[in-house]
């Protein structure tokens, strides 16, 4: 099962997520920004980092790159993509999930282990997921703030999009405590905080067990696997 | 030599915490006459001679799919100046 990685220039967090693919027993395939090929992945996982100095607004000018009128093609015919921070970002940017991300209302960057539950577990990406699962995956953001007008909010809430909320904090004044999203169809998933970060012990977030034990993140690279394999 | 201006701002019922951390320097700095500090975005476009009716149409293309997110912000004028160059 072949998972893509798009690097755009700036991606922090490619290779981690080429890492975690890996972990969860798919095949990472790196993919270029500038191209025109996806290489005929299975799914596709937009990374987080920065992307094109983030000069207009986050995701906005990697939203128009070239690889992008593939993705926005193939995500209208069922491709399975993950957007994570900056990926989430450009998802939202070029129009595959609703609202807009800005600057967090604290005003700082902020860096934490975050407690998210998951809302809805009938996406490609959630599937491994026990509904109102509570998960811990690493939060690195600036501008995290989930926003939309309150009839997009209502949109959102009734026809379930929400995939994961913050609990306990709510890191960067998200509207609805809104973490994460899923389209329509389920396909597509976008959310601000990192499971690629937490998916090896050693590596993840501390747990009550051990030190840097946690590996919340790793099921959302396993689910995409057997949706792929059951389509 | 004429510019094409863009102007974008946040939406008003939108939180803009840019302009709230700007606001709060001004308290900082004694200044306390102002409740509200909005940021928002003008962009320049260059046009070489005059611009055009087609320039303006381009622009305002722009101004809607690129310039802003019409999620978050509201293109508030297209306009064309005179460069000072």
């Amino acid at each position: 099962m072949r998972v893509g990685v798009v690097t755009f220039p700036g991606s922090l967090d490619d290779r981690d997520a080429l890492r975690a693919v890996r972990l969860a027993g798919g095949t990472p395939v790196p993919l270029w920004h500038g191209t025109h090929d996806l290489e005929g992945v299975d799914a596709l996982i937009l990374p987080g980092g920065f992307s094109y100095g983030d000069y207009l607004r986050c995701g906005a000018i990697a939203a128009h790159s070239p690889i992008m009128s593939e993705v926005v093609s193939e995500a209208k015919k069922g491709l399975p993509i993950l957007g994570i921070c900056n990926g989430f970002q450009i998802l939202v940017e070029a129009g595959l999930l609703p609202g807009g991300l800005v600057r967090n209302d604290h005003g700082d960057f902020i860096c934490r282990d975050q407690k998210l539950r998951v809302e809805n577990t009938g996406t490609a990406w959630t599937s491994g997921y026990e509904l109102h699962q509570e998960i811990v995956i690493p939060l690195k953001n600036g501008e995290g703030g989930f926003i939309a007008d309150d009839e997009s909010l209502k949109r959102i809430e009734g026809e379930n999009l929400v995939a994961f909320r913050y609990l306990e904090v709510n890191p960067n004044g998200s509207a609805h405590d809104i973490a994460g999203l899923r389209n329509e169809s389920g396909r597509i998933v976008g959310l601000m905080p990192h499971p690629e970060h937490a998916v090896e012990a050693g590596f993840g977030p501390d747990t009550d067990v051990a030190m840097k034990s946690g590996t919340d993140g790793l099921a959302m690279f396993q689910s995409v696997l057997t949706q792929v394999v059951n389509a | 030599m004429a510019i094409i201006v863009v102007e974008v701002m946040p939406k008003r019922e939108l939180l803009d915490p840019a302009g709230k951390a700007v606001l709060g320097a001004f308290h900082r700095s004694g200044i306390e006459g102002f409740h509200e500090v909005r940021i928002g975005k003008r962009f320049e476009l260059h046009v070489d001679g005059p611009a055009t009716e087609s320039h303006l149409a381009d622009a305002r293309k722009m101004a809607d799919d690129l310039l802003s997110n019409g999620v978050i912000e509201d293109v508030l004028d297209v306009r064309v100046e005179d460069s000072p160059a």
